[in-house]
């Protein structure tokens, strides 16, 4: 059977040319930075070359890069490294009520060594209002962290705004965009932007790389102490093969993401007219206006729910028919509670069972969503002849 | 696939998967002798087991047909369709002896995350035989007295917890 992935959102394959960077940084050229011979030396040019790239995608300086292993870690640092480095100014920190998880549980953590955790409500579509990042700022306040785009629903934040209200409160601002970096052009100076993550594997490169982001001058603490790579900020061996991977998938990123955007917006735009027309079928996230594009909306997400169906039933049915995509986010795969982010936009907990996410992404075809389309709506009657609540109005 | 049929996609086993794929009665029986109604739509499956009740050659109540009705993962809709496989035919004495390790074990095994729904397919048949009875006013055991009522305070415990949700 043929498999057609629709989970980019989860993570993506990595492109031919940036396993072919790669290779010679795992064998041939293994040398660790920090060494002082030629072999070292190379590594380390290979290195600064890679953070030089990505530094340019972002109009930062290389020395605002750090890099880390993964995009988690990457949040991590941010958060909790802020946090202990502020400690003097305030304990006070805001996020969003529909950050990913690795956000929520280092807030949750936080917490819990006695720093003041808010959480920005969201609007029925996932939006923060920057009016409420305004109103939550107090004066103890050291961070205020909101994605860029939402890894589940696709909605993209008004991060510029909010980057503008914190650098006139003197607030730090921090926003993770692993869904949106390479999609969405970023200027973290224009931006507002004290520091930003990114992840390499949801840009065709490599897992176990991740980025962050440290506008100059800005005070933080590090995770991991140790030989002091990564200017003191990451202590651990270089995994260079890793960033180097990175730095290529940007690189081809930078030549044709907007070409690729627009062909990704009408495939998503023909999938999501195209499900609505399934009875009981509803979108999450930003809508999608008559005769127009869908606005605040990430170019390769599409998520819905379907009336009296259960996510996780529906993921498997699909999975049986070669179509790979995921309920809210992979990373729920094996919780039992409803979405936080689909209740936070006012979603009840029975429906946000019912929902399901499609991510497109550069090997999706236009064949593909045919072919989705002609699938879905007979998994859903026959999942909906199984379903107690058939019979129900909504 | 490997011949290791305990592991599937590192979740379900090959068998759950046949079962959600191909699952045996499901949907409505009208006119049912007793029905039992469990689960929670907060939490995600809710199970609605239908049976019909018919007597045997040496006159003994058998479990002529039974179906059911699920909103829920996988393992919810595997469950009831073993459960409705393990109960049909048998005589209700029997049927009320089932258990989930029964089930489980007619699955190849369940991820223990998803026991509870092993669970919710025993409780579905203990409250159906229990709402026949109920209705056509037989005796009803002690023993199946004391299960109704674990049965309805799980139940109650539940909604509370989610009482914010609802």
């Amino acid at each position: 059977m043929k498999k057609i992935y629709l989970d980019y959102a989860a993570t993506t394959p990595a492109d031919p040319r940036v396993v072919k960077a790669m290779l010679p940084f795992l064998a041939e050229k293994f040398g660790n930075t920090m060494s002082l011979h030629a072999l070292g030396q190379e590594a380390k040019l290979a290195l600064e070359n890679s953070r030089q790239i990505i530094a340019d995608f972002i109009n930062a300086k290389p020395k605002e890069i750090i890099f880390t292993g993964s995009a988690t870690e990457s949040n991590n640092t941010a958060l909790k490294g802020i946090a202990f480095a502020n400690k003097q100014k305030g304990n006070h920190i805001i996020i969003s009520s529909i950050e990913h998880p690795c956000i929520m549980e280092s807030a949750k953590w936080l917490k819990l060594q006695g720093f003041e955790i808010t959480k920005l409500p969201v609007d029925k579509y996932g939006l923060v209002n920057s009016v409420d990042v305004k109103k939550a700022i107090k004066s103890h306040t050291i961070l205020v962290s909101v994605m860029h785009a939402s890894n589940e629903i696709g909605t993209i934040e008004p991060i510029a705004e909010i980057g503008k209200i914190c650098k006139d409160a003197g607030v730090y601002f921090h926003t993770d965009a692993s869904q949106s970096f390479g999609k969405i052009p970023i200027d973290v100076k224009k931006m507002n932007i004290d520091l930003l993550t990114a992840s390499s594997h949801k840009i065709y490169g490599p897992k176990g790389a991740g980025l962050l982001y440290i506008g100059n001058g800005v005070k933080i603490e590090p995770l991991l102490h140790g030989g002091g790579q990564e200017n003191g900020m990451r202590s651990s061996t270089i995994n260079l093969a890793s960033i180097v991977g990175f730095a290529k998938a940007v690189e081809i990123y930078k030549k044709g993401f907007k070409k690729e955007n627009s062909r990704l917006i009408k495939l998503r735009d023909k999938l999501i007219k195209s499900v609505l027309k399934i009875k009981g079928s509803h979108l999450n996230g930003p809508p999608l206006p008559a005769g127009r594009q869908a606005k605040n909306r990430l170019s390769n997400n599409a998520n819905f729910w379907f009336e009296f169906i259960e996510g996780e039933s529906l993921v498997m049915q699909l999975d049986l028919h070669g179509i790979e995509c995921s309920t809210g986010s992979a990373c729920s795969s094996v919780k039992l509670e409803p979405s936080y982010t689909l209740l936070a936009c006012g979603l009840k907990p029975q429906d946000a069972h019912g929902s399901l996410r499609i991510s497109l992404g550069r090997q999706t075809t236009e064949k593909d969503i045919n072919y989705l389309l002609k699938v879905l709506p007979k998994i859903i009657k026959q999942l909906r002849l199984m379903s107690p609540f058939k019979n129900e109005k909504k | 696939m490997k011949k290791n049929n305990n592991i599937c996609g590192g979740l379900y086993t090959q068998k759950v998967l046949e079962t959600f794929k191909n699952p045996h009665n499901y949907g409505k029986i009208k006119n049912a002798d007793g029905v039992g109604k469990v689960g929670n739509i907060v939490c995600g499956d809710v199970m609605w087991l239908y049976i019909k009740v018919e007597k045997n050659k040496k006159g003994e109540e058998i479990i002529k047909d039974i179906k059911f009705e699920t909103f829920g993962c996988v393992a919810a809709i595997s469950t009831s369709s073993t459960i409705t496989d393990l109960a049909k035919g048998k005589t209700i004495s029997q049927a009320l002896k089932i258990e989930k390790n029964d089930v489980i074990k007619k699955l190849g095994g369940l991820p223990f995350i998803k026991y509870h729904c092993s669970v919710l397919a025993v409780d579905a048949l203990i409250e159906a035989v229990y709402d026949y009875f109920l209705k056509n006013k037989k005796k009803i055991s002690q023993d199946l007295q004391k299960k109704h009522e674990k049965i309805q305070k799980e139940k109650e415990i539940i909604e509370k917890r989610y009482e914010k949700w609802a």
